[in-house]
């Protein structure tokens, strides 16, 4: 038994990096390319969530700018539900109410911060071990014309 | 032989608990109560999904480099070289705090001269970040090739735009996903920092009233915050406390601006499918103010560059 855990650790470390970079690939080949024409800014947010899981993310919008938000998660994870909030909390979009669109386009007339509320939906079968994956988020902006 | 086995089983489990420790710090990731508790839950599924739903992961988004160059751009300023920081200057930093802080620096200004079409600067710049960027041991950040790729397309704006955002998205993720949130906090310091002191030069106080780049330096009051968060969570890490005591200093002066806002009216246009969030925002700057915040963020990024 006790020549097992170092295998188990191994087999945990590379894991642990492995998911990092699958993570990182996944921004990459899916998430930036829901960009379309917007011009990614270069920030990388992205996290490993389970089922049901929330994040939230804190930015500065500018006037005079276009913006693009996308965000999905990998396909072994159920939907993901993103809302865009002021500052007094009040919903400003929802993709529930969009079809779960992973995509919103946006413009600001003043700069002001938003907060985005990302959440995995659940498939809440009882029994079933939550599901994780990877959840990348992304701003690509155009200046307005 | 058991006897070394031993010693590499122990060593292992060590690493282990390391690499656990080092997860559970990541950036981007306050963690609430809840969902450190969630690792000591061996209760059955619907206790652990309760757990999972009260748990959250929070991101600071600061402007990138990029973005704060085109905010720049975007108000009509014109370029001026003279406030980049010099490529020679590379030499002098050998702490990581100072290539961290310059890797942003650099960005920034690679940005700033990709959108001004400044060719020679653009490849020089782009060598300026490499090296910091090599300097902190982020592999693949910015290789060979992507520096042919840039020489190759110097003349497309659209092309570099696209390469600088990469590079730095390959920074920023590497050092995210290799457990080092002081470092990346570092770097977007630096990059936001820069973007703040070009702007503020820039700025004619002859023509204060109206400035579009007054506006946009009063943006950032919004994202000081954003930035002294982001830090916040590498508090107790030398380079960031000294950071963010430098930082704070700026607040004290953005805190001096009222900067109201109305509510947000959202209006879908369906025609071109965006959303217009519409508010107004009252701010109230004077020229005495400005030339403060001016003269504490170049003492700032004075000591950054230097």
């Amino acid at each position: 038994m006790i020549k097992i855990i170092p295998i188990l650790a191994l087999l945990f470390v590379s894991a642990t990096y492995t998911t990092n970079a699958q993570c990182k690939a996944f921004a990459k080949k899916v998430v930036l390319p829901e960009l379309g024409l917007y011009t990614h800014d270069g920030n990388y947010h992205a996290a490993v969530l389970v089922e049901g899981e929330e994040a939230e993310l804190y930015k500065t919008f500018y006037s005079d700018m276009d913006y693009r938000v996308s965000i999905a998660g990998e396909d072994k994870i159920p939907s993901i539900e993103f809302r865009v909030l002021d500052n007094n909390g009040n919903v400003l979009y929802s993709n529930k109410d969009d079809n779960y669109a992973k995509t919103w386009d946006f413009e600001m007339e003043s700069s002001q911060q938003l907060k985005l509320i990302v959440k995995v939906n659940s498939s809440n079968q009882p029994g079933d071990m939550p599901a994780s994956g990877c959840v990348a988020i992304m701003f690509g902006f155009k200046i307005r014309r | 032989m058991d006897k070394t086995f031993r010693i590499i089983s122990r060593l292992l489990v060590l690493i282990v608990l390391f690499s656990a420790l080092l997860a559970s710090c990541k950036s981007g990731g306050k963690k609430t109560q809840e969902e450190k508790d969630e690792i000591t839950v061996t209760q059955d599924n619907a206790a652990i999904f309760e757990d999972i739903k009260k748990a959250e992961k929070i991101f600071q988004s600061l402007p990138s480099p990029l973005e704060s160059a085109m905010l720049i751009k975007s108000a009509g300023a014109q370029f001026e070289e003279s406030l980049l920081n010099p490529v020679d200057n590379t030499k002098n930093y050998i702490t990581n705090k100072s290539m961290a802080l310059n890797l942003g620096i650099y960005t920034c200004d690679l940005s700033f001269a990709s959108l001004y079409d400044q060719t020679q600067l653009i490849i020089n710049y782009m060598n300026a970040a490499k090296n910091m960027a090599d300097g902190l041991g982020i592999l693949d950040a910015i290789e060979q090739e992507t520096i042919d790729r840039l020489e190759e397309n110097i003349n497309n704006r659209e092309v570099i735009m696209e390469i600088v955002s990469e590079t730095f998205m390959n920074s920023n993720s590497y050092l995210e996903e290799n457990s080092q949130p002081a470092i990346a906090a570092i770097v977007l310091a630096g990059g936001w920092m820069e973007g703040l002191y070009i702007s503020t030069q820039l700025v004619d106080i002859d023509d204060f009233d109206g400035n579009k780049l007054v506006g946009r330096i009063i943006d950032q009051k919004l994202s000081i915050d954003i930035l002294l968060n982001l830090l916040e969570s590498s508090k107790g890490n030398p380079a960031v406390d000294e950071l963010m005591s430098q930082i704070s200093r700026v607040k004290v002066i953005f805190d001096k601006i009222t900067l109201q806002t109305s509510p947000i009216r959202p209006e879908y246009d369906q025609e071109t499918n965006v959303t217009v969030l519409r508010s107004e925002v009252k701010t109230d700057m004077t020229p005495p103010v400005f030339r403060e915040l001016a003269a504490i963020v170049a003492e700032i990024r004075g000591t950054f560059v230097k």
